[in-house]
């Protein structure tokens, strides 16, 4: 019994600190507000990707089912007005809303998994287009962020 | 009963009680597999806490009821990180803590690609009486539980497993293969092992509306399961096998609920294991740690 206690209290430790370091990890919520260059990963997407056109262009529900799906899984990271949060970026910037949907559809499905978003390619196809309708429904409503970290004071 | 079991019993129980009142939570979007992985890992900073029941069959022997808990942490978007409580009822025996796991998944790839590796790591500290059956590996058949509680509880594996995890997604359809290879840490030689799996969403696309019954919140799909033998007699002989019909069902309110009944598919293999498991995803749990520990919001 003495070696599962040990043992047990080893493996929390070892939790403990795989959480500190996911902490660690993430960039304050500031940094993602003041650098532009959180949205450098946009430009990596391929042309091939870039021009894949929105199967569901004009479809009334998109946009609708794209918030569900907004509110299900995004809104954690990237707050519920999609204004930016403690883990991600602001989506209103022009850098995204100015994206092909092709960009988006990209980066969704790829995430930026170093950066600490999850590739969403779990989620269908169907669904991860209707995400990039309600997002492109949002439009520009925030400052562009500066090219580069922001001066020190 | 002794304290110990009573404590771990009581831990088993409890503790999904218990974190499923904190706040936070987020939906979750679960494949439906019980054994096989696919490759996508937590998100960072979330805790996900299951529990799952195998009822099984055994031959010459009492049926048993397992059960494990598991707390999965997304330490990043390239990292997961899991710990296991496993304990069992043999029907007419007793009921038993049978160890526990600690298990590890890295994404190797930066972007999704058509088959995506994931290497996994697990350390095994169980007992013989460990019957969870969460994979199948070397040997292992049927006959190996028929034995008493106690004089099981007498074996003790310290063990090492790897998986290499293939997995990807195309039209909605979700495919993996696990391979696992695995050593006990006394002077036994390696087991393998393989999982494989393919799963679908009922409808691909979402609903406009909220709702605990549309189709895109079932995954339904199969799985199949089994060892490979040892290093010193690789093959199917003397192994068994398993295939399970198995759905997830992705409630809005957070909750995840799993069912699969596998089927032995031979005379080493229990003829039924039937399985369920509830999860609920609590979002931002590492940030709630922080704030306990005087992190500031």
């Amino acid at each position: 019994m003495r070696d599962y206690v040990r043992t047990l209290a080893a493996s929390a430790a070892l939790l403990s600190a795989s959480m500190a370091l996911a902490q660690q990890e993430k960039p304050p919520a500031s940094k993602y507000h003041q650098d532009g260059l959180v949205y450098a990963e946009l430009s990596k997407a391929p042309q091939k990707a870039r021009a894949k056109r929105n199967p569901l262009r004009g479809d009334p529900d998109a946009v609708a089912a794209g918030r569900n799906l907004f509110e299900q899984h995004c809104t954690e990271c990237h707050g519920d007005l999609a204004g930016g949060g403690r883990k991600g970026p602001s989506l209103l910037v022009e850098q995204v809303q100015n994206s092909e949907p092709g960009t988006i559809f990209w980066i969704l499905t790829n995430g930026v998994v170093w950066r600490g978003m999850p590739v969403w390619s779990k989620l269908p196809e169907p669904q991860r287009w209707q995400l990039v309708s309600y997002i492109k429904s949002l439009g520009v409503s925030e400052p562009v962020p500066s090219r580069g970290p922001s001066p020190k004071p | 009963m002794s304290v110990a079991v009573f404590r771990s019993a009581l831990i088993l129980f409890l503790a999904p009680l218990l974190f499923a009142s904190l706040p936070g939570s987020s939906l979750a979007q679960e494949n439906p597999y019980i054994i096989a992985y696919d490759h996508y890992l937590e998100e960072p900073g979330n805790l996900e806490i299951e529990y799952f029941s195998t009822f099984g069959t055994q031959r010459a022997g009492n049926d048993f009821h397992a059960f494990w808990m598991e707390f999965e942490y997304g330490a990043t978007a390239w990292w997961t990180t899991e710990f296991y409580l496993d304990g069992q009822s043999t029907f007419g025996d007793s009921t038993v803590f049978s160890g526990f796991r600690l298990e590890n998944r890295l994404r190797i790839l930066k972007r999704e690609h058509f088959i995506n590796p994931v290497l996994y790591v697990e350390y095994e500290n169980i007992s013989g009486a460990d019957k969870i059956l969460k994979e199948v590996e070397g040997h292992d058949v049927q006959k190996d539980y028929a034995d008493r509680n106690a004089a099981l509880r007498e074996e003790h594996n310290h063990e090492l497993e790897f998986k290499l995890l293939l997995s990807g997604t195309h039209k909605g359809w979700n495919f993996t293969e696990n391979t696992l290879a695995a050593k006990n840490l006394s002077n036994n030689p390696w087991e393998f092992g393989y999982a494989i799996g393919a799963s679908r969403p009922l409808a691909l696309k979402a609903s406009a509306k909220r709702c605990s019954f549309c189709r895109q919140n079932f995954i339904a799909g199969a799985e199949m399961y089994g060892g490979l033998g040892d290093r010193h007699s690789f093959g199917l002989h003397d192994t068994s096998h398993y295939v399970a019909p198995v759905v997830a069902w992705n409630l809005p309110s957070d909750w995840t609920l799993r069912f699969s009944a596998g089927f032995g598919l031979n005379d080493n293999s229990h003829g039924l294991l039937l399985r369920w498991g509830v999860s609920r995803e609590i979002s931002g749990f590492g940030s709630m740690v922080k704030n306990l520990f005087g992190g500031h919001r």
